[in-house]
């Protein structure tokens, strides 16, 4: 298998040709902006809460498949999870695609292990965590938009 | 590999440039990356070096070290020869016409700064314009808005055509009697357009204003001649042409050099100082402050003296040819789209393809041993201009060849069967 599939699993390319989720949600309770000057990926994610539970989750904007992917399974393994949860998965997976957890570990993301291989690409992190940097501003629904630089 | 592709276009190897052999010069070049042999795309951003000039950093930090300019000794001598020679060497190459014009500096950036912060602050106020162009970098339009916020003074954009070029109509008009400095590159990084200095200096010069040439990105490809220009100031940075980084040459006509304030104050640029009173070395010291970058500037020497061996005519009828070949290759990789087209271009293939993101063709490519950059290239106003977040980008240098081109092909072949 050539080394690339490592970082660009089928999960991976499926999710960034066709992400699911990707719409605005009008009545939203929370949003935030994540830009990444680098590449110049833009996302806008929108959440409706109920409380402390995430109801729906939804996302636009454009980027790589890396970035995409990530927008497009985050809303995947949100959706209906409380905000202390959705910090439990923002944790793991951070620490997966900056290699401070161990590969095993990523079995504990589910789904979303896939992106364990972003690991080994360190310009490529930023790409993965966008949405997940994004989502964290939604939930403290800060206005500014959040950037990776 | 090349066959398949099946190229009309002729490169003329051996006859304009033995490529085979400038290729022996450069040890970075014979590697493999990821398992595949290196193929260097990303001359742009910066340029791989010949063992020369790396022998010339080893030779003088190895003997011939120390400070230049105020020591007796013999070690101090020899620096002091080999920097001057430099200054000598980049005369010739830039063809200034005393070697009083040519300051050393840190790079292209650093010489812009310089220029805005020493003549333009002298020189500017509130109502004048500066001028600049759509396709500069980041280094060509940062300083000058500093200069701006600092003297009230206004910038001025010249835009370009679908093909990435400037119309000398449109730049006439827009030069005003208020204009007093105008700023273009000679070469886009991010486009490739080749932009008719002579014709632009001519005009601005009619004005009254003064002309910055970003010439960064043309030092490694062509012949330069800032008499024949006439340009007022001539920027150029060693790391693209072959040289070390944190080097460069800014050329200022003496007239000009001659009236401007010093800009950083230290060592070496003054005559004498007192507490009274403090008057300043003669040109260019004067705007040297401070021990310069010593090894840098005689490995940039080393980088002088190896494309004068070379010939820029040669570099640039070889590079015309394999640009040519280039971008009748590529633009048969489907759903590949060209950005900048312009008449006179060189060096640049910047593209985007299908709606695949650059840094997944980037990061794929790396995987095939091809280094090229993606991204916005220091050029925002370029990728506004253009509609596109970023673009993937392949220069070529003089130690490129037409198999690198077609594996560049292959490679982005490659990248779509994977996000088709």
């Amino acid at each position: 298998m050539d080394n690339f599939r490592e970082l660009y699993q089928e999960v991976i390319l499926d999710h960034s040709k066709q992400p699911r989720n990707f719409h605005a949600l009008q009545n939203a309770t929370h949003e935030a902006k994540g830009h990444n000057p680098l590449c110049g990926d833009r996302l806008t994610l929108y959440l409706i809460m109920s409380d402390d539970l995430i109801q729906d989750v939804a996302f636009e904007g454009a980027g790589c498949a890396i970035s995409t992917a990530s927008a497009s399974m985050l809303t995947e393994a949100l959706k209906g999870k409380t905000v202390l949860e959705a910090e439990t998965i923002f944790y793991a997976f951070h620490d997966q695609v900056t290699g401070k957890g161990t590969r095993d570990e990523s079995s504990r993301l589910g789904k979303l292990a896939v992106f364990v291989g972003v690991r080994d690409y360190p310009v490529r992190v930023k790409c993965a965590t966008l949405a997940w940097h994004t989502l964290r501003a939604a939930l403290k629904q800060e206005t500014e938009a959040i950037s990776t630089e | 590999m090349s066959s398949d592709i099946g190229a009309i276009r002729e490169v003329r190897e051996e006859v304009l440039l033995d490529v085979a052999k400038t290729r022996l010069d450069f040890p970075a070049l014979h590697q493999k990356v990821n398992g595949k042999p290196l193929v260097y795309l990303d001359n742009a951003a910066s340029s791989q070096k010949p063992q020369a000039m790396i022998d010339a950093m080893v030779q003088v930090y190895s003997r011939d070290y120390a400070n230049i300019h105020r020591g007796v000794h013999e070690l101090s001598q020899r620096a002091t020869k080999a920097y001057e020679d430099a200054r000598l060497k980049a005369q010739r190459f830039l063809n200034a016409s005393s070697d009083r014009e040519v300051v050393f500096v840190r790079g292209t950036t650093e010489a812009i700064n310089l220029v805005a912060q020493s003549y333009g602050r002298a020189n500017l106020g509130a109502g004048d314009e500066v001028l600049v162009t759509t396709m500069e970098h980041h280094s060509n339009i940062v300083p000058w808005q500093l200069l701006c916020e600092a003297t009230g003074a206004t910038l001025k954009v010249a835009p370009i055509n679908d093909r990435g070029e400037l119309e000398l109509d449109v730049v006439e008009k827009m030069i005003s009697s208020q204009t007093k400095l105008l700023a273009v590159c000679h070469i886009s990084n991010a486009l490739g357009t080749v932009n008719p200095v002579k014709q632009i200096t001519a005009l601005a010069h009619g004005k009254g204003a003064v002309v910055l040439v970003d010439g960064a990105q043309a030092a490694p490809h062509m012949t330069i001649d800032v008499q024949d220009l006439d340009v007022d100031f001539y920027a150029i940075s060693g790391h693209k042409m072959f040289g070390p980084s944190g080097v460069g040459v800014l050329y200022v006509r003496e007239s000009i050099l001659e009236v401007m304030p010093p800009w950083e104050g230290g060592g070496d640029m003054i005559a004498s100082v007192s507490f009274e009173k403090t008057t300043y070395n003669r040109l260019p010291y004067r705007f040297e402050a401070g021990t310069p970058n010593i090894a840098g500037v005689i490995g940039l020497s080393a980088s002088l003296d190896y494309l004068e061996g070379v010939s820029l005519n040669a570099i640039s009828a070889y590079e015309a040819e394999l640009l040519a070949y280039g971008t009748e290759v590529i633009k048969r990789v489907p759903g590949l789209r060209l950005i900048g087209e312009a008449t006179n271009k060189a060096s640049v293939l910047s593209f985007v393809l299908d709606d695949i993101h650059p840094h997944d063709i980037g990061t794929i490519l790396d995987q095939e041993g091809i280094a090229i950059r993606t991204g916005h290239h220091c050029a925002q106003p370029v990728m506004d201009r253009f509609n596109v977040p970023a673009t993937a980008r392949a220069s070529i240098a003089l130690y490129n060849n037409k198999q690198d081109l077609d594996r560049l092909v292959v490679g982005l072949n490659h990248v779509r069967k994977i996000f088709g």
